[in-house]
């Protein structure tokens, strides 16, 4: 009986929705005409949440964000306390990520981990050992540059070394191995290292030097600092730096878990969906973060936009504004010589159907009130 | 060795700084070096800076040796007998001026009683760490700081009486207040600076309540009966003036009523005013657009003068007339020569400004507000011994603004008011609030200024006590009569034919980006269209070329310049300015070819 019902509205109202009606049914008993009335009611109720043709939508979006985005304050946020990491906030954040920045100013990775290393601590050392980035300078005690035998000095700090659990003798060929340009030897914890070419003089002495400070001596690209955190009972990693593929590689990261705000990383290593949801994220925390409140279908909207042609896009005008049609769209946001002499070489032909080109010459834009029409057709005898 | 700066240059080094520095001070409070060096010590930079430039900011300090300050009582009574003077205690070394370099070595006290062996320096008054006109606010150190900024703001945008000699002065944009008062709660400050002599504002009596709503977000609510006795009322004043220029080839303006040959006369009307030399009488009140010097100057180009042969025909129209929007009365008129010796005519017009809705007032705390509405006498609030106050002011400006500094002078006020005589609020040393309170009990007042008022218009008590007092209010510079502005139709630019812009050209209210964009939001496509219709216009398009063609409104044929007259022409509706940017891609040679279609 109920099924006969269920059946018909099917289609009628989005298939989550009829699942939980399905849900409900098996705890509760209705009538027929019970059942009906809770689905003709879904269905209107369905109907009037649709948005209505000629809706502005885009228009509707940009302003919902624009309105509140004047009372956002430009500080960034700072963590109290030593053992967090600072991220940039607020506007300027929601800056970075609708403008599709390739590079987050703080890029952050918030590392979740497997079972049971997530929630005995005694593993930790070992995992950010793995994870975070040491280069040379970090364990370097003295460096200096020789003048008289042109050559730069350096002695390694071995207590130091101990504690980062770094064998001084695997650092020394990982140095060797990293700085073609130089010979390097040691004598007694002493090393210097001096370039080949000796052409160079002193300015290659100095860049000499600064390259060994960035020399790479363990741990994943990018990931300047790992801080454990407490969250639910769990263990969690927050790394300052983000380098997904690496991380993935470890073992004892749970990689369905572990999310970065950098989006491009996430696009290029999960797909574009992933990106999407991680454009919805990052704005959502920012806006939920100052106190805001932006309804989540405009930031879906938005996101949907920026990641509808499988690669992320800014808006701006080199990102989804590029994509509009019309050659005066284009040219009225920003460099429109650039737009109007290119669209000239071409000869492209603008159908005017979209706001901003009938607002130029001053028609009645095809939204609202402007979209629908009325067309008779004349019978014959009339039209003599 | 520290090294030594005077003005930022090297000049030498030093073995032991603090005793150079030390001795540099002793020198120059003998009066041996002059008193205009400032001297000091960094230790973080280890160096020492002498400075002698001009434009650093110096203030005088009180010197202080073993605790003790150098002046003393005796020097003090002789300066009230005017024995002595302040240059004579600058240079028996008891007040030196230091620049802020110095002032970092220096320890300053704020009071004699806080001295101690340490300090180097004592205030002369705790209110001289304030400036001349935050120290012109009473009780500044009952209010919030950054309302104290706002207050000593609003000062400087007072009216009152800014010259004596204001009956000779040409100025730009100025106003005279017309009964300027001096404060009942004053500080010290207005004796030294001679407030007095200039006063810019008046006493009021004030109650702090809300009237309908019309005090609503700090506006005021005035009394009709008060501004007829003359409250607030003030002058406003603009000069308007006419050369007589000289051009090459000995041309030269005329001032003199213009004749009617003359290239864009105005009407008769207009030049009525003007007297034989062409130049209006005193006391003569004018209109907006009323001349005032007529004048008139040669032809612009040399070719003009070609086409006609009488000389008068050529010259054009270039009379000062009274701006858009003004009016008033010839106050003054002069008559004198410019650098170059030209003639150089001045007139002065007096505007009287009577407070209407939208005028700005403030007291000094940083409290401003418009007037929200004017309300007759009779149906003002009334107290029970029949006052009923000039200005109602609303008690939500209070709370979170927290400027009780107001509130003290609201009780002050009332207390100077009733006993007759000025109230000290000088600024960390005012008579206390709580002898003002007891004076005004003993004055038969409620202690905390609260009184029973009565509505106005129905003559009910309230039932709450209203707080009412006197205190001192200032008209700002801000008035409605030279800032609104509306118009219906009006110019247009040449190039766009769009509305020109700003109020003194009478030009339209801009309808902007995000203005077009809430019409946009709302889906109102066709008032959108409606909204940019100032610029509508009608052009004809050749239908092969898409270029615009000719349409022969006498003949009613139409044609295209390049596909000829047998060309479909249709007329197609646009803004100006879209077809401004298609003949400018044009100009660019690019051809913007119009493809027309029936849209429907």
């Amino acid at each position: 009986m109920s099924e006969e019902i269920i059946k018909k509205y099917e289609g009628k109202i989005p298939a989550p929705m009829m699942e939980e009606v399905k849900l409900a049914l098996k705890e509760k008993k209705l009538t027929k005409t019970q059942l009906e009335t809770v689905f003709t009611r879904l269905e209107e109720k369905y109907r009037n949440a649709r948005i209505q043709p000629g809706e502005a939508i885009g228009i509707i979006t940009a302003e919902s964000f624009g309105e509140p985005g004047t009372q956002m304050t430009l500080r960034t946020f700072h963590f109290a306390g030593v053992a967090e990491v600072n991220v940039t906030l607020g506007l300027p954040r929601l800056i970075e990520i609708f403008d599709a920045r390739k590079e987050p100013s703080t890029p952050l990775m918030i590392i979740h981990l497997n079972k049971p290393y997530n929630k005995e601590e005694k593993h930790l050392e070992k995992i950010i050992a793995q994870i975070k980035e040491i280069r040379v300078y970090e364990i370097l005690n003295e460096v200096s540059i020789n003048l008289l035998r042109l050559q730069v000095e350096f002695v390694l700090n071995k207590k130091r070394m101990k504690e980062l659990g770094i064998v001084e003798e695997e650092t020394a060929k990982i140095i060797k191995d990293s700085l073609k340009t130089a010979e390097i030897t040691e004598k007694d914890g002493r090393y210097t290292a001096s370039p080949k070419n000796k052409e160079a003089g002193l300015p290659g002495l100095y860049t000499l030097k600064e390259k060994i400070k960035e020399v790479k001596i363990k741990g994943i690209d990018g990931i300047q600092e790992v801080i454990p955190k407490m969250d639910n009972n769990e263990i969690l990693l927050l790394a300052s730096g983000s380098n997904l593929k690496e991380v993935f590689k470890i073992a004892e990261v749970d990689a369905s878990n572990t999310i970065t705000n950098n989006i491009f990383e996430v696009a290029k290593n999960l797909g574009i969906e992933a990106a999407r949801e991680t454009i919805i994220a990052e704005a959502s925390k920012v806006i939920s973060e100052q106190g805001l409140d932006i309804d989540i279908r405009h930031i879906m909207f938005i996101a949907d936009l920026m990641t509808v042609r499988g690669e992320i896009k800014g808006v701006t005008r080199s990102g989804i504004t590029e994509e509009k049609e019309s050659v005066l769209a284009r040219a009225s946001f920003e460099t429109p010589i650039k737009h109007l002499i290119n669209a000239s070489l071409t000869g492209e032909v603008d159908y005017l159907n979209s706001v901003v080109e009938n607002v130029m010459i001053n028609q009645p834009i095809p939204l609202g009130t402007g979209l629908p029409s009325l067309i008779t057709k004349l019978s014959k005898e009339k039209k003599k | 060795m520290t090294d030594i700066y005077l003005d930022e240059k090297f000049i030498g080094t030093v073995e032991s700084p603090k005793e150079f520095v030390h001795s540099v001070i002793d020198e120059r409070r003998k009066q041996k070096l002059s008193t205009m060096l400032n001297i000091s010590y960094d230790p973080e930079f280890d160096e020492v800076s002498i400075h002698t430039a001009t434009g650093r900011v110096r203030r005088p300090l009180i010197v202080v040796e073993n605790g003790k300050p150098l002046l003393t009582e005796e020097h003090i009574k002789k300066l009230e007998s005017s024995d002595i003077h302040w240059h004579d205690l600058i240079e028996q070394g008891i007040v030196e001026y230091l620049d802020a370099n110095e002032e970092e070595n220096a320890y300053v006290a704020l009071t004699e009683k806080e001295l101690t062996k340490e300090h180097t320096h004592v205030e002369i008054d705790p209110i001289a760490i304030l400036g001349l006109i935050t120290s012109l606010v009473p009780y500044a150190n009952f209010g919030q700081s950054s309302r104290l900024n706002r207050g000593s703001k609003t000062q400087k945008q007072a009216l009152g009486l800014y010259a004596s000699n204001y009956l000779l002065r040409m100025d730009t944009d100025i106003s005279l207040l017309q009964y300027p008062q001096i404060p009942i709660v004053k500080s010290f400050m207005h004796d030294i600076s001679k407030y007095e002599k200039h006063p810019c504002g008046q006493n009021i009596t004030i109650a702090l309540l809300s009237f309908d709503g019309y005090n609503m977000e700090d506006a005021l609510v005035v009394n009709q009966g008060s501004i007829e006795r003359g409250l607030a009322r003030s002058f406003y004043f603009r000069p308007y003036n006419a050369d007589e220029l000289r051009y090459q080839g000995g041309l030269i303006d005329e001032i003199g009523v213009p004749d009617k040959e003359v290239k864009a006369y105005r009407s008769e009307e207009d030049y009525k005013f003007l007297e034989d030399d062409g130049i209006i009488f005193p006391e003569a009140k004018v209109r907006e657009d009323d001349v005032l010097i007529g004048k008139t100057s040669p032809p612009r180009f040399l070719g003009e003068m070609e086409e006609f042969s009488i000389a008068a025909n050529t010259r054009r129209e270039s009379s000062i007339a009274v701006k858009h929007g003004e009016h008033g009365v010839v106050d003054m008129v002069v008559l004198t020569e410019n650098d170059e010796g030209n003639k150089l005519i001045q007139i002065r017009l007096r505007n009287e400004r009577i407070p209407e809705p939208g005028d700005k007032f403030a007291s000094r705390y940083g409290q401003k507000g418009v007037i929200g509405r004017i309300v007759p006498q009779a149906d003002m609030p009334f107290t029970a011994s029949g006052i009923t106050p000039d200005i109602i002011f609303s008690p939500h400006s209070i709370p979170s603004r927290m400027t009780i500094s107001h509130l003290i002078e609201v009780i002050g006020g009332k207390v100077g008011a009733l006993s007759g005589r000025q109230i000290d609020g000088t600024t960390f040393s005012a008579e206390s609030e709580k002898d003002l309170r007891s004076e005004l009990l003993a004055l038969g007042f409620r202690e905390n200024g609260t009184e029973r008022m009565y509505n106005g218009i129905t003559g009910e008590a309230y039932n709450a006590t209203i707080f009412v007092g006197n205190m001192y209010y200032l008209k700002l510079k801000h008035m409605v009569a030279n800032k609104m502005h509306a118009r219906a139709s009006g110019k247009i630019q040449l190039l766009t034919r769009q509305p020109i812009e700003g109020r003194s050209a009478g030009g339209g209210l801009r309808l902007g980006e995000m203005e077009k964009d809430c019409l946009v939001a709302h889906g109102a496509s066709l008032l959108l269209k409606e909204r940019f219709d100032s610029d509508k216009t009608v052009i004809h398009i050749c239908e092969s070329c898409g270029m615009v063609a000719i349409y022969d409104w006498l003949k009613k044929r139409s044609s295209c310049p390049k596909c000829g007259a047998n060309a479909e022409v249709n007329a197609v509706e646009m803004s100006y300015a879209f077809k401004l940017l298609l003949d400018e891609l044009k100009s660019l040679n690019i051809y913007p070819k119009m493809n027309l279609k029936n849209k429907y």
